[in-house]
């Protein structure tokens, strides 16, 4: 059974299509990264599959409550230490307490839980904020743009923590710009331009649908964008 | 230094609402500003009614020709005079406020005058009524001052005349002269001439005549009258202030005015901290970027905007009761009406934050919506507070349209009724549409952030 199933979903602001008839699937425990050029529709696809946007036409198979939303900027309350935020969300989304602890150990904020999360780090403060899309143990984590704004170690550990994610069958749908990390640690890609899906599939896949001269896959990108004309 | 100031001026021109924001509150102020300033020397308009009967106008004191509605004139100087004809009339022009006051000149005043000036006996003095509304006792006491100041006026004015009278009475007692007293004509014998008559007859008596002590003692009364000039006395008296004022508030508050200005201080720190805290708490939820994860069914946009309403009403109402408390020190307060008070002040916080609320729902960040909070609660406040007295009827009444969407005007009517034991019936159910009206403002808005 698919983790998460999208259809046809399209989402228009008032004369412009910021998504056209979107449908992918998700399995359990899969990583998918979605790509593409500024303004192409990936944190408007991630809004609507987390619950935040609704679809102009299509369906998501999930309700939101069964889906874990991590917004690119932390969406925490900066001036609540790391265990208030948690305990706050966790009353929200109608968990006990012991998830609050349980997501402490696994993300490693046992340490700064009384720390207030204004004089956390970058790494952390993003930890909290995937901390809190965790409570409820969904079965599908969206994050968008998770490492943004992280120094290369910050970046590591985050991955390490994500990544770790799906050997628990948590299926881990991600926006970047960074295609070299879709790369890295993406099963699939989903390649978004203007609203519309270019491409689903590996990242080898999308190697093999350009030049076989272009052997970095950043360089290999570009040019899948620039033979369909974006 | 100069590339930051650029930069800054650089943003503002790309913040046009902002900008336009700011052009307009400064102009919006000038205007209310200039407006008040210019309407104040508008005549203010006061009912008269003028009951001397048009034979008693003139009368004439020690041989001056006085005219009473001459003095009027002096109180019409500094009034929009609207003439009536009953007393009747004049009261319900002031309750209606179609009038700031009333001022009602008694039949008998010519009388009086004239009784004040004759020396028949202690004479009352003339007595002027003033009505006026005291629902409002910044109004009463603007009428009132100006009552006064105009009052003050015609009274320097009679008393020109009287030190004129005074003056021939006092001449005509020294040196004697015609003097009309009861509408008769006397000659009056003076006191020099009558020393000198006694004078006379003393000396022309024998020396043991048994009449010689009695014209002695008549000799020595005119000597010393004419020494110490004590029979001016109650026309000196009465020079002062000719003209009495007896005063009736119709509408009257049944409480000092010192309580309105404590309801006043209540409303006005019940207005800024609850309508900051409920603009800037909701704008917080977008500036922490939280309010996307909440929206997505964890908690409804109504629900969201009850909360920051109700956390603006208890620090509102928190900050009111502690400072009522502190008032009530210095200003004899009802707590025993705390349980009608509370509830009052409470649904006026309600009102103030939900106006902050919406606010805060169309305001980008805590900055953006303080920032407009203040400068929307400010002019409110000044326009609810200028006397009516100070403007025009016109103007009054553009100010009453530009106040009713704002919470301030009907919150501070029900906090000062439920203070002083007034009614506050409607400005509450004003004060409950307002809450109506931003609650689905803050809501839409609500909406629209996500």
């Amino acid at each position: 059974m698919s983790a998460l199933v999208a259809e046809s979903l399209s989402k228009r602001f008032g004369d412009r299509d910021a998504l056209s008839a979107v449908s992918f699937r998700v399995e359990p425990g899969q990583v998918v990264a979605i790509i593409g050029p500024n303004g192409a529709g990936k944190t408007t696809l991630l809004s609507i599959l987390g619950g935040v946007l609704p679809p102009t036409s299509g369906s998501v198979d999930r309700d939101p409550h069964e889906i874990g939303w991590v917004p690119q900027q932390p969406a925490v309350y900066s001036k609540l230490s790391v265990v208030e935020n948690l305990r706050l969300f966790a009353r929200l989304e109608g968990v006990s307490d012991d998830a609050v602890r349980q997501m402490l150990d696994r993300t490693g904020l046992v340490e700064r839980a009384d720390d207030v999360v204004s004089e956390l780090s970058g790494g952390n403060r993003q930890r909290v904020n995937i901390a809190v899309g965790l409570l409820r143990e969904p079965r599908v984590l969206l994050l968008d743009e998770p490492s943004a704004a992280l120094d290369p170690r910050q970046r590591a550990r985050i991955w390490e923590f994500i990544l770790g994610l799906t050997t628990h069958g948590i299926a881990v749908v991600f926006s970047t710009h960074d295609v070299g990390e879709a790369e890295r640690f993406a099963d699939r890609l989903l390649v978004l331009a203007d609203g519309e899906l270019l491409f689903a599939g590996a990242p080898a896949g999308l190697h093999k649908q350009v030049d076989a001269a272009h052997t970095d896959f950043e360089t290999a990108f570009v040019s899948f964008l620039r033979e369909r004309g974006h | 230094m100069r590339w930051l100031l650029l930069k800054d001026l650089q943003i503002l021109r790309r913040s046009p609402v902002l900008m336009l924001l700011l052009v307009a509150y400064s102009a919006a102020i000038a205007v209310m500003i200039g407006s008040a300033t210019r309407e104040t020397d508008a005549k203010p308009r006061v009912a008269f009614l003028n009951q001397i009967p048009a034979d008693e106008d003139e009368f004439v004191v020690a041989g001056q020709r006085l005219k009473a509605s001459r003095y009027a004139d002096e109180l019409f100087k500094s009034v929009d005079a609207v003439t009536v004809t009953t007393r009747a009339e004049a009261v319900e022009k002031v309750r209606d406020g179609d009038v700031l006051a009333a001022i009602i000149v008694p039949a008998d005043t010519t009388q009086r005058l004239k009784a004040a000036l004759a020396l028949t006996g202690s004479p009352r003095a003339p007595t002027l009524e003033v009505i006026y509304n005291g629902a409002d006792p910044l109004q009463a006491r603007a009428v009132e001052a100006t009552i006064k100041g105009r009052l003050a006026d015609a009274n320097q004015a009679i008393s020109a005349e009287l030190t004129k009278a005074s003056a021939q009475y006092i001449d005509i007692l020294l040196r004697g002269g015609g003097l009309g007293v009861l509408g008769a004509d006397f000659n009056v014998l003076g006191l020099q001439r009558s020393e000198k008559i006694v004078a006379d007859a003393l000396d022309a008596l024998p020396r043991d005549s048994p009449q010689r002590a009695g014209l002695e003692e008549v000799r020595r009364f005119a000597r010393a009258a004419v020494e110490n000039l004590d029979l001016a006395g109650p026309v000196l008296r009465s020079v002062g202030q000719p003209l009495k004022v007896q005063k009736q508030v119709i509408n009257a508050r049944t409480t000092p005015a010192d309580r309105y200005y404590v309801a006043v201080a209540l409303t006005l720190s019940a207005l800024f901290v609850a309508l900051l805290i409920g603009a800037g708490m909701l704008s917080l939820e977008r500036e922490e970027h939280t309010f996307g994860r909440l929206a997505r069914g964890l908690v409804t946009p109504l629900q969201l905007i009850a909360a920051k309403i109700l956390l603006g009403t208890l620090v509102g109402l928190a900050v009111t009761t502690l400072m009522a408390c502190g008032v009530a020190i210095f200003v004899p307060l009802e707590l025993g009406r705390a349980p009608i008070w509370l509830p009052v002040l409470a649904v006026a916080c309600i009102a103030f934050g939900a106006t902050g609320v919406a606010l805060g729902a169309l305001a980008k960040d805590v900055r953006a919506a303080s920032l407009i909070g203040v400068l929307i609660s400010l002019p409110i406040a000044f326009l609810a507070l200028i006397p009516p007295s100070a403007m025009s009827p016109a103007l009054f009444d553009l100010v009453r349209i530009i106040s009713a969407p704002f919470a301030f005007r009907p919150g501070l009517q029900a906090v000062d009724g439920a203070l002083s034991g007034g009614s506050f019936g409607l400005p509450l159910v004003h004060l409950v549409a307002l809450i109506a009206v931003y609650g689905v403002i803050g809501r839409q808005a609500a909406f629209r952030i996500r």
